[in-house]
């Protein structure tokens, strides 16, 4: 194995981690605002699904990445939008409205595929997004290669992440949105739109999540398989419990998921003596295992998941 | 001293129902008033429309002699009243500082402005003579010290009038008195008080003047020097009430439970019940006084098998109990009241009746080869309502749409109909209004004079003196004295509550060591 760990390996393996972990670091920090204000996005892997197939169907016709982007967040904010009046307006259970809706994401996208491209040998492509060098700092050995020769949703991604870290706790709009998911009645009495509170960071999830996906078809693959997003969604909503809602930490874990997943595609190009099926379990398998260890230490907001009813006393 | 907020001929109703009538208040700049009333007697709907959060059916609000329309919370709170919720309206999870200054604009917008916030709020706790550690975790404090947050809140955002809704249900007495320090305090600063209570004493205590409302209707407002707790009581009831308990005297049977050295472990060391022994007999009342957290909880909960008792026994009727199932210890003749109503002592979803065979719903005549007897269980239940003056719509409602007098009434039916030996009674009273306190009493005391066991755990003091017959005291999980009811005073089991064990050989003569008790 020793003629694999070049630095040329260890450096294309690097950057396979981050790109690989860049749609579930943008869907979990988009869970983060969702669930901080007490709304259970289940919803976030048709939401990610979603933003694939429309961005990748917008920067076909229009022949503009940034167009097909916009579409994604937009196909994103969409699903999320009906989330919210199901579950915000309506009261309904997060739970199932979110699955029904990633059922619904799955049909209309796989549907929509068929009936535009029809069924080909070859997939319909676009260009994937291109290099961007930041300036001085691509110069540093490996970490310059690694971090600072990446397209332009990397950087997004990445500062992202650290936005949102700001948002969530340095601002007044931060401060509100914990308060409705741990007591939302109490944040009511303190003239907090609950609601509201809610809606935005619902659509704030659902336009991560929508990027998120986008980044499947437009920065990854270059085009669109029926259900790309392949649970990634479910990986980011245990990431956002593993991160214990903090989203530095989520950063961490959504690169620690990354580097599983880019691992075990390389495990397979070397082709070890492993059915590639075990290999492409590694991701979900690490899931389970560290929401075992984690999962029951983790305290979430206190609301979580309850809708919040203002004329029920 | 003028006039800071007048009512006048407020009528709030529910569809059909009229919560209040025609209610006519003032309050005057820097007193404090307060609105007396059974539970249900309009006392939180009144300050609910203050507050904003209903709109008055009829009547008019004048601040500063302005008529004035209060549509919701942020308008009252813009106007300056300020509302001390029963129920704390603070985010656990957060800290001091960052509930204080949620939902209000900042001077740096977007960004929290925290250090010109601490400056401000660290001048008005000062001002009014408020201590709280701004950056402690809301979850981390006493209700005491969450109450004090509460008030700092309201304080914080310029409120001049400040509506407390039953302020003394969830604290301690030490705290209690705290409190009043407190409200003393700020009306002397100029702030008007609303205090909402249907506690005598405290009433008596705390205010300048008392307003008195029953069923919805507003009685009178009295000045409070010179008036006596008789006459309020009755002015509040509507008849005369026997604030004291009277209580023949009973010959005690033989031993129903014996506990020996028991060693239980409680959620801190004061609460470790260690080397406890008692016995109580048929036809007693013990009494088990302490401040609260004091390891009275532990205590029952071992008894009750409920906690794990660590060394030590549980003998009932000469049967040895000790760390048994819940099931079996209830099943075999020992009936719990336990602390907390709403959590476990009912189950809030569910409909009375089923909350009534709750205990019972397994064994005839409720069950019949697997199925619920639901016609039997809705005729005892209706029974109970009927007994025990249980007030409500019907018995199909759920159980969370009772006040907490009416839950406690159908609680203690439930549990005394299971005619057991032994009643495990704890805070029966607490939070109830005078005319409740005397029906659990009177209850009580038949189970009594029917030659059953009740070991009753009370903070009250008066309470536990004209109840039991025999005080058990802890202090620190340890019993510092076990003495007769009829030879100990009020302020002896004070100091014994505080853990000065016959320091001065005072109570020698009336201490009877456990076990040691015989007729």
């Amino acid at each position: 194995m020793n003629k694999y760990l070049t630095s040329t390996f260890i450096i294309t393996y690097l950057i396979a981690m981050i790109k690989t972990s860049i749609p579930i670091l943008l869907a979990a920090s988009g869970e983060i605002y969702s669930e901080r204000s007490g709304v259970v996005n289940i919803n976030l892997e048709g939401q990610i699904l979603a933003g694939a197939f429309f961005a990748f169907l917008g920067a076909y016709i229009t022949g503009s990445l940034f167009l097909g982007a916009i579409m994604g967040i937009l196909a994103g904010m969409l699903f999320a939008l009906a989330f919210g009046f199901a579950c915000i307006t309506k009261k309904a259970s997060q739970i199932v409205v979110g699955i029904t809706l990633n059922i619904t994401a799955l049909g209309i996208t796989s549907y929509l595929n068929r009936a535009y491209f029809g069924i080909t040998t070859s997939l319909p492509r676009v260009k994937v997004m291109p290099q961007v060098l930041v300036p001085v700092l691509n110069k540093i050995p490996i970490l310059g290669e690694v971090f600072f020769s990446r397209d332009l949703m990397v950087y997004i991604s990445l500062f992202t992440a650290i936005l949102s870290y700001v948002i969530i706790f340095k601002t007044t709009f931060g401060l509100k949105m914990r308060s409705a998911g741990e007591y939302p009645r109490a944040a009511e009495t303190m003239g907090v739109n609950v609601y509201r509170i809610q809606y935005i960071s619902l659509l704030l999830c659902g336009g991560l999540a929508g990027l998120g996906g986008s980044y499947l078809t437009l920065g990854m693959l270059g085009g669109f398989m029926e259900n790309i997003s392949g649970g990634r969604g479910f990986i980011a909503l245990a990431l956002v419990i593993f991160g214990k809602w903090h989203p530095l930490k989520i950063l961490l874990a959504a690169m620690l998921f990354g580097g599983a997943d880019a691992l075990q595609v390389r495990l397979q190009a070397i082709g070890a003596d492993i059915p590639y099926q075990f290999m492409l379990m590694t991701p979900y398998l690490l899931t389970i295992f560290i929401l075992i260890i984690t999962g029951k230490r983790a305290t979430q907001p206190a609301a979580l998941g309850v809708p919040y009813d203002r004329e029920k006393l | 001293m003028s006039i800071i907020l007048e009512i006048k001929d407020i009528v709030k109703k529910f569809g059909a129902f009229t919560a209040i009538n025609q209610v006519s208040l003032d309050l005057v700049e820097g007193e404090i008033h307060a609105i007396l009333g059974e539970n249900g007697a309009g006392k939180t709907t009144l300050m609910n429309v203050l507050y904003g959060l209903y709109e008055p059916t009829e009547g008019d609000i004048f601040l500063n002699q302005k008529k004035l329309n209060i549509s919701s919370p942020m308008k009252a709170i813009e106007l300056g009243i300020g509302m001390i919720h029963q129920h704390f309206m603070l985010i656990k999870a957060f800290t001091v500082l960052e509930n204080i200054i949620l939902g209000l604009e900042s001077e740096k917008k977007p960004f929290l402005d925290k250090d010109s916030a601490r400056k401000k709020i660290i001048r008005i706790a000062n001002e009014n003579n408020l201590t709280v550690d701004l950056d402690a975790v809301v979850a981390d404090l006493s209700v005491g010290q969450q109450q004090q947050v509460e008030i700092l809140k309201a304080l914080y955002r310029g409120a001049k009038i400040l509506i407390l809704d039953e302020p003394t249900a969830v604290l301690t007495p030490q705290e209690c008195v705290k409190l009043f320090r407190t409200l003393q305090i700020l009306a002397n600063q100029g702030h008007s008080i609303l205090f909402i209570s249907h506690k005598l004493d405290e009433v008596l205590e705390i205010s300048n003047r008392i307003s008195i409302l029953r069923k919805g209707v507003h009685i009178c407002t009295i000045e409070a020097v010179g008036v006596d707790k008789a006459l309020l009581a009755e002015l509040m009831v509507g008849r005369e009430c026997e604030l004291t308990v009277k209580k023949d005297s009973i010959e005690p049977g033989e031993v129903v439970l014996e506990a020996k050295n028991l060693f239980i472990n409680g959620s801190n060391f004061a609460s470790n019940i260690k080397n406890v022994s008692f016995e109580i007999r048929q036809g007693q009342i013990i009494g088990i006084a302490g401040v609260d957290g004091n390891g009275q909880r532990e205590l029952i909960e071992g008894i009750a098998g409920l906690r794990k008792v660590e060394s030590g026994s549980v003998v009932f009727r000469g049967q040895d109990i000790t760390n048994n199932k819940p099931s079996d210890i209830l099943e075999c003749g020992i009936a719990f009241v336990p602390e907390d109503r709403n959590k476990v002592g009912s189950i809030g979803k569910f409909t009375l009746v089923e909350n009534v065979i709750l205990r019972t719903h397994h064994k005839e005549p409720n069950v019949h080869t697997h199925f619920i007897d639901y016609k039997y269980a809705s005729k005892l239940t209706e029974e109970m309502i009927e007994e025990y003056d249980i007030r409500t719509a019907n018995q199909n409602i759920e159980a969370c749409m009772l006040s907490g007098g009416n839950l406690q009434k159908l609680i203690m039916a439930r549990e005394i109909h299971t005619d057991s030996d032994l009643l495990l009674a704890m805070h029966p009273t607490r939070g109830l209004d005078v005319g409740a306190i005397e029906f659990v009493h009177q209850k009580l005391l038949e189970l009594r004079e029917n030659k059953k066991a009740i070991i009753l755990v009370s903070t009250e003091l008066d309470e536990i003196m004209e109840m039991s017959d025999i005080i058990v005291v802890l202090y620190n999980g340890e019993i510092t004295g076990v003495v007769e009811s009829s030879c100990i005073d009020k302020e002896s089991i004070g100091q014994l509550m505080l853990g000065e064990t016959n320091s001065n050989g005072r109570y020698q003569s009336s201490t009877i060591s456990p076990g040691d008790y015989t007729e």
